[in-house]
């Protein structure tokens, strides 16, 4: 279970990102942290990995504080997949997937049947493809490495931040399809970034609506249809829908 | 081949510790080159020790400085010269004994440095006309200029200066026709095509001899005298007490017509100045040794072809400065760059001050770093270091700064810790832009590195500083060609490891964006 208590976040640079917000995701739920650009989503998804400290407020993973455990170790126990996917372009297919497991000490044979796995799942072959960098991918092709890479070592929890923003709508589609059968056979806890309103009642559990660095409304995605919290909800929606 | 190189060179000197050893250094002109090697092989001779040579120094500051701070035992001085420019004693001189009385006594106190007997002639200002002319006209000495209206060409430098042309003009009440100022080497010009009748020169240029000129005599003593004399440092004659009578065997056996000749042999007739020193030796009956060397070739092919050997030997000692001090400043720059692309403010000034140190006069640098180290390699090295700090400290950050944010944030967000991350994913990323940095860093160097030969650290500048000084073109081109084909080489190769470390992944896009 993740909780952010009364989270407050002001950058460096003057610029206030979250002015109070508290949020509780379940284990086994994917919640859509769904707003406008500057709203503070993905913001609020690198609290929970730390790569974003709070100004004020608390942010628990797995009933502990982050702010009171080891980064490193908190990270290599959480997935973690940006939009383009983030590849690392000087390794390959399958050493960006090892990328964890390495980091973790794995001995190299169990690397390599673990990127077999993973392949598979996300839908690629690792004779094919495995040898591949980056750039001689497609973009559907990165995305699902991208994927693989943050599910190498079996983390109960995966943030997503737009996993499939940058993609042509078809590949999208298809990605999010395929997504939906994982998410019923993995039992992860996902939370997912995304700023497209279909997506967001597409594949969550829960939405979760940000406006202006607070929470304006959560619920299911029939909730929130039904009865909007707000104007803002209901235009955004309308917008979307 | 490097290594083999250093091992083989400790090696010998280690061998050669048994007999003492004695550093002679000279001046980076002919007359002081000429002058160290007749005392190098009077001294390998008669005081049998090993001599060690340091020529071509860059003029009387580097040559005094070194042997000051004992980075050479003994060279060539005028005595005018330590008297004005190193003591700045501008006191009139009655006599040239008065004159190495006064720098003796001075030297000898303040620096324990000694002056030695002289070797007879006095390299002072001159004032010369045509040899047909003179003997029309009958004139042997300054003094009877005075009757015949003549034209002057004079040195600008003996032009401004207070003890100058307007002084000599007041003592000899000379009777002059018109005046014009010119370059040095111009006046010998002017002299031959009789545009002018009178110019001033150096009592044992060669050129009186080329250009057929009578010296006319100083009768009223005007030009303070510059005899030429071995400066050594006491310690030296204490210990190897048997090279004072050695010196000794010297004193008073050159006359001005002499050096000249001398000087001529090196720079009329191209001689090497090591083989010009033996003939005059054994002419002398000090020594029977031969330095047999062919004079130079005339030909640019044929004179490339004579120095082979040399130039290998000079290209492999130029690959040793220029690599170590390439490699140092890797050692300081990339870690420093790393430090610099985390903190901007440190970037700024760490950037500032490489950026500095490039400003500086290649020569001035080298001028600085003299009084740490002394002449000789480590200072070459030790400002190649410097002068190869900016170009890889900037693309280090800059290829550091260059890495995507989001590709290291994910990094950090997959659990890798800051050296993982810096290790994995950035220096690799990097590597190509810091690789392009050192290349352009040791093209730079391999260029500066020729400047070495000026402070007696050798390199492919020795053939180009001696080629200087006795105006050789060919000379200069023989040690400049190689060292312009070896930074074309080294550029080539360097390129090479550059497309070698770079990732296949990134060599995609290169090859996708072209």
């Amino acid at each position: 279970m993740i909780e952010l208590r009364d989270v407050h976040k002001r950058y460096p640079d003057g610029h206030v990102a979250l002015r109070g917000l508290s949020l509780r995701v379940d284990v086994a739920t994917t919640v859509a942290l769904l707003g406008p650009s500057g709203c503070g989503k993905t913001t609020t998804l690198k609290l929970i990995n730390r790569l974003v400290t709070p100004t004020a407020g608390s942010v628990i993973v797995n009933g502990e504080d982050v702010a009171a455990v080891d980064p490193i170790q908190l990270r290599l126990g959480i997935g973690y997949v940006v939009q383009e996917a983030g590849l690392f372009p000087h390794l390959t297919a399958q050493e960006n997937v090892e990328v964890v497991p390495r980091l973790l000490g794995w001995p190299p044979a169990r690397r390599r049947e673990r990127a077999a796995e993973l392949f598979a799942l996300v839908g690629m072959d690792l004779a094919e493809h495995g040898a591949s960098y980056p750039l001689e991918l497609s973009g559907g092709q990165r995305q699902r490495v991208g994927l693989a890479r943050a599910l190498a070592a079996d983390p109960p929890l995966v943030l997503m931040d737009e996993p499939f923003g940058a993609l042509d709508p078809l590949t999208r589609r298809r990605l999010q399809r395929e997504f939906l059968q994982l998410k019923g056979r993995l039992h992860k806890t996902v939370i997912l970034v995304t700023h497209d309103v279909d997506e967001a009642f597409l594949l969550a559990d829960r939405v979760a609506v940000l406006s202006a660095g607070a929470l304006v409304q959560v619920g299911t995605p029939d909730e929130i249809r039904a009865a909007p919290a707000s104007e803002f909800v209901a235009s955004f929606l309308g917008v979307g829908l | 081949m490097i290594i083999a190189m250093l091992v083989a060179a400790s090696v010998a000197s280690a061998k050669a510790e048994t007999s003492p050893t004695v550093i002679i250094g000279a001046k980076n002109f002919t007359e002081g080159t000429i002058l160290a090697e007749l005392m190098a092989q009077v001294l390998e001779v008669h005081a049998r020790v090993r001599v060690e040579r340091r020529f071509n120094l860059a003029g009387t500051q580097v040559a005094f400085d070194a042997l000051r701070t004992g980075a050479i035992d003994i060279y060539a001085e005028y005595t005018g010269t330590g008297l004005r420019d190193i003591l700045g004693d501008t006191a009139p001189v009655e006599s040239p004994a008065q004159a190495l009385a006064r720098v003796s006594g001075a030297f000898a106190e303040r620096y324990n440095l000694l002056w030695l007997a002289p070797f007879g002639f006095n390299n002072t200002y001159v004032v010369m006309m045509r040899r047909a002319q003179a003997e029309q006209l009958g004139v042997t000495t300054i003094g009877e200029l005075a009757t015949h209206p003549l034209r002057y060409g004079m040195s600008h430098e003996f032009l401004e200066r207070k003890d100058g042309m307007q002084a000599l003009r007041q003592t000899y009440r000379l009777n002059v026709a018109s005046l014009v100022g010119m370059e040095h080497d111009l006046a010998y010009e002017a002299l031959a095509d009789n545009a002018i009748d009178v110019s001033d020169g150096y009592s044992t240029d060669a050129k009186i001899i080329t250009r057929d000129l009578r010296v006319l005599r100083d009768d009223h003593s005007f030009f303070p005298p510059y005899e030429a004399a071995p400066l050594v440092r006491r310690a030296v004659l204490d210990r190897v007490p048997q090279a004072a009578a050695a010196l000794a065997l010297l004193a008073g056996r050159i006359d001005d017509e002499t050096m000249r000749r001398l000087n001529y042999a090196v720079e009329g007739e191209q001689r090497d100045p090591a083989e010009v020193a033996s003939r005059f030796l054994r002419q002398l009956g000090l020594t029977r040794q031969h330095v047999d060397t062919a004079a130079r070739e005339r030909s640019l092919l044929g004179l490339l072809w004579q120095r082979r050997r040399v130039t290998l030997d000079l290209t492999a000692w130029h690959l040793v400065l220029t690599g170590s001090a390439e490699l140092l400043a890797c050692l300081v720059a990339i870690p420093l760059g790393i430090a610099a692309s985390r903190r901007p403010r440190f970037a700024g000034v760490a950037l500032g001050a490489a950026s500095v140190m490039q400003t500086i006069p290649s020569i001035a640098l080298l001028a600085f770093m003299l009084p740490l180290f002394g002449i000789g390699a480590k200072t070459a090295i030790a400002a190649l270091f410097l002068y190869g700090l900016l170009p890889i400290l900037r693309n280090t950050v800059t290829g550091l700064r260059g890495v995507d944010a989001q590709v290291a944030e994910v990094a950090l967000g997959l659990g890798m810790t800051p050296g993982q991350l810096l290790r994995q994913i950035e220096l690799p990323l990097a590597a190509p832009v810091i690789l392009a940095g050192v290349r352009t860093s040791t093209v730079i160097n391999i260029g500066t590195a020729t400047l070495a030969a000026f402070i007696g650290a050798g390199g492919l500048g020795e053939p180009i500083v001696t080629g200087l000084t006795v105006t050789d073109m060919n000379l200069i081109l023989s040690g400049a060609l190689p060292a312009a084909l070896l930074a074309v080489l080294v550029d080539a190769l360097l390129a090479g490891v550059e497309r070698w470390a770079t990732p296949r992944g990134l060599r995609l896009r290169a090859s996708r964006e072209s």
